[in-house]
């Protein structure tokens, strides 16, 4: 899940999570910029390194967390190869994970999506999948490419070894139909313009784009078009307001006096439903499937993000959003579609 | 709104800033102070940095000064908001900013590559540059991974600023908290260059094992582990790629750590000034927080904090509840109906304002707000019975209370308090014909609106208030949010207005 700074990556990450796990499976949720995003969402203390299980969603499924930490992902990393015990804190001690991992180019990186793509190729001891779904809370939309890009860089320069082979596992993983990047956007200009440029750095890039889920959606609470003759109807409209017990309708009146600020909220809400219009279009024409969030507007909270994950739930297997359609019609149709993918 | 006085008031009521006790971040002072030559802007995800950053930079050059932004962010946000194509690693004078004041404005992006490269070519004789410039390990490593952006960033603030050539500096952080890891770049040099591994890179780069035998006969087991477990992992080649590349920095990580000291201690003077942006959201909030402890823990000289995107109204006098009351009220034919029982619409009316604002949610959820067409389908012609509602309107008005803030508004709620407004007389007795229908939910979605927007604007005093509950010596200065995006040097101009502007200067 990447997206512009601010646009819910975490947020929809986790509601993703949640969504998945729906219905008895087990998903793993990483986070890789080391700011318990996910924890402070979840309400619980900080994270360690190591995967707990942090909630459970409709039907027994269950979300595990992990927020990786490269320094200990690097000492996993050299444990998997080589078995190293406490020579690691040694190595500490010398300054090399430092080196290794603030200096050593991408390392970092690498790490990370190693330990993400580690958890996502996992097998129990019936060679089943250990978790169904991983969705990684990425960096945001300027980076990404290049994140998770990092493993062909390093399989380029380590020619050969395990660290080549290993490079190469994770960018087979990161490359297949297994992997979607996720873009999450608000209706802004901004966030809409690096969304487009990320889709196409992504595509140059190879790597597998998913959905573009478009976050904290306002419900149009006024159609533009009333507004269009709203200015001639001054009169009418203060009346109204006097109607409705506001005060008087003449002028210098309460109601009168209300009207100019209110209709200018109007103009100015009508400007920004005429601008997501138009940015909504754009994001239709990028070829892949758009989700719509609604803005919980009394902010997320534990019950916001069951609230996100029934919506996102709703419309992720019916390819794309059906603004129109009822509720009941669209859990139907995901349970259908979910069904059909299972066979 | 309810009690926001009270609320705010607690914390501090020893200050003179009248009843908000917020103190106010004055930024045309700041940018006009010959002395203030850097300005960093930090903050959480999307809440305004670039956009801040850019609007400092043109007020700044209108003003008078030369001025240049940095943007370290490598997202092209900075060079769309200016109207420019593209960015890179060399100041570009910024068109249509107003120069008749003797400023000038530039702008830039971070290029790590081509920053890191300069380094190498201005700091190691031609030869030497070469070969770093030539190893493989270098080409990664330069374009710029985690890790190595925060150095450059260092690098390129440490050069503008000993230039010369510059006012003033503004420099525009990428999103989340690793915005201020440059900070931690001269320790983490340190902590890296006085370490023994670096002595292990610096060791004649030998095929295979050998480097690492080395090493245990120093006794150093761990480390000749670590030599075997590389050469295993990566591939000798690398190994040798990047005990090169490390002898042949040598003389230059020196370099890097004490112009990276040089460039902290810099921050660290007066003539920078950090401004924390964030949006009045609880966790946009809390980052800027975060922000805060971090720059004092480092001691770095932070100017304020600047809420981004405020929301306001100039109709602060009528509550959300009122005004959803109102709009039900349309809904349902122009009237209260009082004979329902349950009222809905008049209760919200009479207790909307005496109301403690506490945010709760008022009816409906966000997904399914009521919008106009739901309203209009379940609206049902009823009798007429104003006299009851409008009779209470006078006193109800009065004790609306003002909004704290919102310039202007408590007088005119005085005033509007004061006036005995009668229900007025144009007021039709005759059930609603077509036109006026119109009008009527017109009314209805534009007071509807209106609620949201008090809802909003509540929200945000109440998180701000908080924040600053907390961080009272933080000054904070507001911008209000445009309705539109910002992209163009005219949009920038409206934002640098609000900035400048001092919502809490006792007026
Ligand atoms: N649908 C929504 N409705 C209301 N608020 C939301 C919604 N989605 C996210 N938010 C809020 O928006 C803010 C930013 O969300 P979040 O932290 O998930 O974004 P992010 O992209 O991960 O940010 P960053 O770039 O800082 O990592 C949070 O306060 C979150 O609670
Ligand atoms: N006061 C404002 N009113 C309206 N829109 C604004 C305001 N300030 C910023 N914006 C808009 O908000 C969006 C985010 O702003 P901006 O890109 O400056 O944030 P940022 O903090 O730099 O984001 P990032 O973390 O991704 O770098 C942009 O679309 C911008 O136009
Ligand atoms: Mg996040
Ligand atoms: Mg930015």
């Amino acid at each position: 899940m990447t997206g512009k700074g601010g646009t819910g990556k975490t947020t929809v990450a986790a509601a993703l999570a949640l969504a998945l796990a729906d219905g008895g499976q087990r998903t793993l949720l990483v986070e890789v910029e080391g700011r318990q995003g996910i924890a402070q969402l979840f309400e619980t203390e900080s994270l360690p390194y190591e995967e707990r299980k942090i909630a459970v969603s409709h039907g027994g499924g269950e979300v595990f967390a992990l927020a990786i930490d490269a320094e200990r992902a690097l000492l996993d990393y050299l444990q998997m190869f080589y078995k190293l015990g406490s020579a690691g804190r040694a190595l500490k001690r010398l300054g090399a994970i430092d080196f290794a991992t603030t200096i050593a180019p991408g390392l970092r990186d690498v790490l990370l999506t190693g330990k993400a793509c580690e958890a996502v190729r996992r097998r129990d001891k019936r060679q089943r999948p250990v978790y169904d779904a991983v969705v990684m809370d990425a960096p945001p939309t300027g980076r990404i490419a290049r994140f998770l890009g990092v493993n062909e860089e390093v399989a380029g320069l380590a020619k050969v070894g395990p660290v080549h082979n290993q490079a190469q596992a994770v960018m087979r993983v990161l490359k297949s139909p297994e992997t979607a990047v996720h873009l999450v956007t608000l209706l802004e200009e901004m966030p809409v313009q690096e969304t487009v440029d990320g889709i196409d750095e992504l595509r140059a890039a190879g790597l597998p784009t998913g959905s573009v889920v478009v976050n904290m959606v306002r419900p149009p609470l006024l159609g533009a078009e009333h507004l269009l003759t709203a200015g001639e109807r001054t009169g009418d409209i203060a009346r109204a307001f006097a109607r409705a017990g506001l005060g008087g309708a003449r002028r210098g009146g309460h109601a009168e006096r209300l009207v100019a600020p209110l209709l200018e909220q109007g103009r100015e809400h009508a400007e920004r439903v005429r601008l997501e219009r138009g940015l909504r279009g754009e994001l239709h024409g990028q070829d892949l499937p758009v989700h719509e969030l609604g803005l919980l507007s009394e902010g997320v909270e534990l019950a916001g993000l069951y609230r996100l994950a029934t919506e996102l739930r709703g419309q992720l297997h019916t390819g794309a959003a059906h603004a129109g359609q009822t509720h009941a019609g669209r859990a139907q149709a995901a349970t259908k579609a979910a069904e059909s993918e299972r066979a | 709104m309810g009690a926001p006085d009270e609320a705010i008031a607690t914390p501090n009521e020893a200050g003179d800033g009248g009843p908000l006790a917020i103190e106010p971040l004055a930024i045309d002072p700041l940018l006009d102070d010959p002395q203030t030559r850097i300005i960093v802007c930090c903050g959480s995800g999307g809440v305004g940095k670039t956009t801040t950053a850019a609007a400092l930079g043109v007020r700044a050059a209108e003003r008078g000064r030369r001025t240049v932004v940095l943007t370290i962010d490598p997202a092209r946000r900075l060079a769309q908001s200016m109207g420019l194509s593209e960015l890179d690693n060399t100041p570009r004078e910024v068109p249509g900013v107003d120069t008749s004041a003797g400023g000038e404005l530039h702008a830039m992006m971070l290029d790590m590559k081509r920053t890191f490269d300069e380094i190498v070519e201005a700091h190691a004789e031609p030869d030497r540059a070469k070969a770093i410039l030539d190893n493989p390990f270098y080409q990664s490593l330069s374009a710029g991974f985690a890790g190595t952006q925060e150095y450059m960033a260092m690098e390129k603030l440490g050069q503008l600023r000993s230039d010369d050539e510059w006012d003033l500096i503004v420099v525009d952080t990428p999103p989340s908290r690793s915005a201020l890891d440059f900070l931690d770049a001269p320790k983490r040099l340190g902590s890296f260059l006085d370490g023994k591994f670096i002595k292990l890179m610096m060791a004649p780069a030998r095929v295979g094992g050998r480097a690492g035998m080395k090493f245990v006969n120093l006794g150093m087991a761990g480390l000749s582990m670590f030599t075997g477990a590389l050469n295993k992992l990566l591939g000798a080649g690398l190994l040798r790629d990047m005990q090169t590349f490390v002898a042949a920095m040598d003389t230059m990580f020196g370099g890097f750590r004490t112009r990276a000291d040089a460039t902290y201690r810099l921050l660290q003077a007066p003539g920078t000034a950090f401004l924390v942006v964030a949006a009045p959201e609880r966790d946009a909030l809390r980052e800027a927080a975060y922000f805060v402890e971090r720059l004092a823990a480092d001691r770095m000289p932070l100017a304020g904090l600047v809420l981004n995107r405020m929301h306001g109204s100039e109709a602060a006098r009528l509550s959300a509840e009122r005004a959803l009351a109102a709009a039900e009220n349309l809904e349902d034919g122009g009237i209260v109906d009082r004979s329902r029982g349950n009222g809905d619409g008049h209760e919200a009316l009479s207790a909307g304002p005496e109301d403690p604002e506490d945010g709760s949610p008022v009816a409906e959820s966000p997904g399914t707000a009521g919008s106009v067409t739901t309203a209009r389908a379940s609206r049902t012609p009823h009798a007429e019975d104003t006299t009851a509602c409008t009779a209470k309107t006078p006193s109800t008005t009065a004790k609306t209370p003002s909004m704290p803030s919102g310039n202007g508004a408590a007088k005119e709620s005085e005033e509007a308090a004061q006036q005995t407004d009668t229900p007025s007389q144009e007021q039709p007795g005759a059930p609603t014909a077509e036109p006026e229908d119109e009008a009527g939910q017109l009314a209805a979605g534009l007071l509807r609106l209106h609620a949201e927007r008090m809802r909003l604007l509540a929200r945000e005093r109440r998180t701000r208030d908080r924040f600053t509950a907390l961080h009272p010596e933080v000054p904070v200065t507001e911008v209000a949010a445009l309705p539109g995006d910002v992209h163009d040097l005219t949009g920038l101009r409206t934002i640098a207005e609000r900035l400048a502007q001092q919502p809490y200067s006792a007026d």
